[in-house]
């Protein structure tokens, strides 16, 4: 793993990231569905608990669902609490994966060892599996408790290739400059090694944005929302999963939501790491 | 929600010892291997006892609003986990009934775990094993096309799908199937696994069909992709242009110069796509009703049954933690540089 040669500036970079088709197609179309997710509410025809007429009924733009509420309502109001979970759950991930990864990385010998080792213990389950696990032992569990299990899955992950990115920093000889200079050690890694791993570190934050949304809306499709009564894209698949045949835009308009949504955010997380890759190269 | 990060160089984990003889530097290399394992299992059950039992107050989640209508209730439940002795105590007899084979007793019917487990375990390792058999070839089919046609139109549309398909869910996928292949547009296949009681899930092999090809097309672009990768790297190299010029037919080159050097990345990365699919099945058996212990999990999760969330969860961890070390091995095995790094 190889460390891009400097600091990204923001213009250049920029510049080149329109230039790059899957990264700007990703891009385009992943903030289509935020705005969708944000703005729709204002425009939908119905509440977001109201009938609006019998279960299952043909009524309206995609129908109703189970219990009688327009399909495309619930369509509209259900983008905001996937996008918010996933995006606070990918902030938290990516900070704390960041963190440790450095701290191993820059701290090297036995702590690097110890912290890694832990880190495979994570790594053993799968992402949903943990939040699973914990969700066990909790009942209704409020939204924060949703995102911090996600972002606790995240962050071992994020761990190893922040590691991986910052064992090829801080052997550096500008490392070892702002060491010698007696810069303290928060601030070797604040201003000498973290500004150097923005690139390969954006194409994680896509990738984990990815990864967040899935988990979110398949915690959903489980039945496992924070709040149940409230429109969600995954929570509307487990509900109306009965009606697939005879009603099934209520569960193929969330489910081609959610397609659409991960598609982009993937292609926009490819485009970056190719990005970063061609900055490694020159 | 596939992992593909990057891919751990088995043969940092070789520290050639030196100045023994082969034999013995082998024996070495894999004790210390195992030891790493059973090290990593042991704190992902402490890990898997503080979560489920530390954490929240199961009997206040498995009785809900009865918590504080039925004090007989709560102290039956209580007893049954035994939650008057301390969380070690709790922790090292829970431990021991592991080692032993007796995981405990099923707080929503009173049945041991084990018995209601084993079934299930067969049944997802036959979807898991079944998935991997359609996948491994197709995977490698797919990247050797992609290969050969590199960087022209039929790679560029291969990777854009294959990169598209990578990053929707598995579930989602499912059901897309289900909508074309069992409702809405054809009705070839059914969407629900029927097992009768004491039955197999492949007594009725049409119902195998959608959980499969779902697992199978969620795991296939990401090893597709890295198997493109390796490939494209040997087919770029001094050797395979020296193969070449000595007029080596270009089939014979992809067989056996760059298919041979894709196999041990290959390995690595269907060995983190087998463990993935460890835990990805819990939401594709959900969705087919398939009864494993993906689906079994999810049941015991809702019902917040400790004992079988405990047992069911160490299951999937430790077959994460074996596939990883059959993979180390196999890649050692099959690196020459690696077997001479251990033995010399």
């Amino acid at each position: 793993m190889t460390a891009p040669a400097s600091a990204p500036s923001a213009p250049s970079f920029w510049l080149r990231a329109r230039k790059q088709k899957r990264f700007a197609f990703g891009m385009g179309l992943t903030l289509l569905v935020v705005a969708f997710a944000l703005f729709a509410p204002f425009f939908a025809p119905y509440g977001e608990n109201e009938t609006a007429g019998p279960p299952y009924s043909p009524d309206g733009f995609f129908g109703t669902d189970y219990i009688g509420q327009d399909v495309l309502s619930r369509l509209m109001y259900g983008g905001v609490g996937v996008l918010v979970v996933a995006v606070l759950a990918t902030v938290l991930g990516m900070v704390l994966g960041v963190l440790i990864g450095v701290v191993a990385a820059y701290a090297g010998g036995w702590w690097d060892e110890i912290i890694m080792r832990l880190n495979d213990v994570l790594l053993a389950f799968p992402q949903i599996l943990l939040a699973l696990v914990v969700l066990t032992a909790v009942q209704n569990p409020a939204p924060w408790v949703i995102v911090l299990l996600i972002g606790v899955s995240h962050a071992p992950r994020v761990a190893r290739l922040a590691r991986g990115v910052a064992l090829g920093i801080v052997s550096r000889d500008f490392v070892a400059a702002a060491e010698a200079l007696g810069e303290k050690r928060s601030r070797v890694i604040m201003a000498e090694v973290l500004p150097n791993m923005v690139g390969p570190l954006l194409a994680e934050a896509g990738l984990r944005l990815t990864y967040s949304i899935a988990v979110v809306a398949g915690l959903g499709f489980l039945g496992f929302a924070a709040d149940p009564g409230a429109a969600n894209w995954g929570q509307m698949i487990y509900e109306n999963g009965l009606g697939l045949a005879t009603q099934p835009w209520a569960v193929l308009a969330p489910v081609l939501m959610i397609a659409v949504f991960t598609i982009a955010t993937n292609l926009m997380a490819d485009g970056l790491a190719q990005l970063s890759q061609k900055e490694d190269s020159r | 929600m596939t992992q593909v990060a990057i891919l751990p160089d088995p043969l940092k984990e070789v520290a050639p010892p030196r100045g023994r003889s082969g034999g013995a530097a082998w024996a070495i290399w894999l004790l210390r291997r195992l030891g790493l394992a059973v090290l990593t299992l042991w704190l992902v059950s402490v890990l898997v006892f503080v979560a489920t039992a530390a954490l929240g107050d199961p009997v206040r989640a498995i009785l809900g609003r009865d918590y504080d209508s039925n004090p007989g209730r709560v102290a039956q439940l209580e007893e049954q986990l035994n939650a008057d002795d301390g969380l070690i105590s709790r922790y090292l007899s829970w431990l021991g009934g592991l080692l032993t084979g007796d995981p405990g007793t099923s707080l929503a019917n009173q049945q041991p775990v084990w018995g209601q487990i084993s079934a299930n375990v067969v049944n997802t390792l036959v979807l898991v094993l079944l998935a991997a058999a359609v996948m491994i070839p197709l995977a490698f089919g797919i990247a050797m096309i992609s290969a050969h046609y590199r960087r022209r139109r039929p790679d560029t549309v291969i990777q854009t799908i294959l990169l598209a398909l990578a990053g929707v869910p598995e579930f989602v996928t499912g059901i897309l199937l289900v909508a074309l292949f069992s409702t809405s547009v054809f009705n070839i296949f059914p969407a629900v696994t029927i097992a009768t009681p004491g039955g197999r899930p492949w007594d009725n092999l049409d119902g195998m069909v959608l959980p499969v090809a779902t697992l199978v097309l969620a795991v296939t672009p990401h090893v597709s992709r890295i198997v493109r990768a390796s490939l494209l790297e040997v087919l770029d190299s001094d050797y395979v242009e020296l193969a070449r010029l000595k007029g080596i037919p270009e089939s014979v080159v992809m067989r056996k110069h760059a298919l041979l050097n894709a196999i041990v990345p290959g390995i690595q990365v269907i060995a983190l796509q087998l463990a993935w699919l460890a835990g990805g099945v819990v939401l594709v058996e959900t969705l087919f009703s398939y009864p494993g212990i993906g689906r079994q999990l999810v049941d015991s999760v809702r019902n917040h049954d400790v004992p079988m969330v405990q047992a069911l969860t160490i299951i999937i961890a430790a077959v994460y933690i074996v596939v990883n070390l059959v993979a180390d091995l196999l890649s050692v095995l099959l690196t020459p540089r690696a077997r001479t790094a251990i033995s010399s």
